[in-house]
């Protein structure tokens, strides 16, 4: 889904807040949410992809002015009722008060058909698909030309491991692209590495 | 599922909802108490960036084993005691040289090496670093305080699929001769995701 968690490329953010050795948690609450989330794929309730796609569902108004942690706890819950693990009503009255979760889902898919093995130095295109469901493809390399660097492990497709769609694993690609390509006349010199799924990916003859 | 919660109902603070979610996943006899405490032990005892440090001030005194971080990242963190969950296959270290800088980021979400770098930092999951250094890398790195001549080359590694990265930043010129541990206790988390340079 083109979501709001989209992020690479969008404009209009500022300056990065950063200070040497920031904390990784602010308060306990946060360490928590970061459990309770874990405890949900530690014990096969959900997947991680499951977990992810859940975030990218909640509604952009809420994704953009919620921490990370509130966006992890939001995601979780989400699965936990969508599992039938726990129900939004007990949620509320425990919480006393709204719980937000995050929107429905929209179909997955399987591996594309015409998908292929690549070698390093293959000239590839990032295919123009629009997937409604869950996609790790950044909307920033959709038909874009990149150079293959490498082939990783293959891992579950996201697009079809967050949706409960049986799938064959597949390898990532290390795709290299210029941001001068990706951003005509509105990039910093540099290139910019990305891991593709297979499925994602054409050659350019 | 319902989408929109009834109209007359405040947002829970978030303690609140954590609380709930809690107490209501223990009923169910998930246990989830006992795995707070676990997983609070790892984040804040076990998943350090001196297991990252570590792994560098080796790099930096080892040939062979910078031969074989470079080569199977995975494996030659595994030669020191660390561990990567079964979901991050790969792992792939980036070397930094005089004439190259790599940097790394997640845009869709936040994901890292944690268990060998520590969890990420605030500012790496905030909008502006996931939205901005894939496309104006050289100007956030300035503006982090981190200033490249032109010639450098800047490589930016965007985390979209379960491979991890980690930067093997330079080492600095000034510790010829140092021991292993004492250049492992210069190396940052920040250098590790490679906005700064040691």
């Amino acid at each position: 889904m083109d979501g709001i968690h989209d992020l690479g490329g969008k404009q209009g953010f500022g300056r990065v807040r950063h200070a040497p050795n920031a904390p990784v948690f602010h308060a306990r609450w946060e360490v928590r949410a970061n459990a309770l989330y874990s405890v949900g794929v530690k014990l096969g309730i959900f997947n991680m992809d499951e977990y992810r796609h859940a975030i990218e569902r909640m509604d952009p108004r809420h994704y953009l002015s919620a921490g990370y942690y509130e966006r992890s706890l939001t995601g979780a819950a989400t699965l936990y009722v969508e599992k039938g693990v726990l129900t939004r009503d007990e949620l509320e009255q425990r919480a006393n008060g709204a719980f937000p979760l995050s929107g429905p889902s929209a179909p997955g898919r399987g591996n594309v058909p015409t998908r292929r093995r690549f070698k390093p130095g293959d000239r590839v295109r990032v295919r123009d698909d629009y997937v409604p469901g869950h996609v790790r493809m950044p909307g920033y390399i959709r038909g874009k030309t990149g150079t293959v660097v490498s082939e990783s492990p293959a891992y579950p497709f996201p697009d079809a491991h967050a949706h409960g769609i049986a799938s064959e694993d597949e390898p990532t690609y290390d795709v290299r692209f210029r941001a001068e390509e990706l951003w005509p006349n509105s990039a910093d010199p540099a290139l910019v590495h990305v891991g593709v799924f297979q499925s994602y990916l054409e050659l350019v003859d | 599922m319902k989408d929109q919660s009834p109209l007359h109902q405040p947002v829970a603070p978030i303690e609140q909802r954590v609380a709930a979610m809690e107490a209501a996943l223990e009923e169910r006899g998930l246990n989830v108490r006992a795995f707070i405490e676990d997983v609070t032990h790892l984040a804040e005892e076990k998943w350090l960036p001196e297991n990252g440090a570590r792994v560098v001030a080796k790099a930096w005194t080892d040939a062979a084993f910078r031969q074989r971080l470079l080569a199977n990242g995975r494996d030659a963190v595994g030669e020191l005691g660390l561990t990567m969950p079964p979901h991050h296959r790969h792992l792939v270290v980036l070397e930094n040289t005089p004439a190259l800088h790599n940097v790394i980021c997640c845009t869709l979400c936040s994901c890292t090496a944690y268990t060998v770098i520590g969890l990420p930092p605030d500012w790496y999951k905030d909008f502006d670093y996931r939205s901005r250094v894939v496309r104006q890398s050289r100007t956030v790195l300035a503006e982090m305080g981190l200033r490249l001549a032109p010639e450098i080359e800047i490589r930016v590694w965007d985390t979209t699929a379960d491979t991890r990265y980690m930067v093997l930043p330079l080492r600095p010129s000034h510790t010829e001769g140092w021991s292993e541990e004492r250049l492992a206790g210069i190396v940052t988390k920040d250098s590790m995701i490679g906005v700064s340079r040691l």
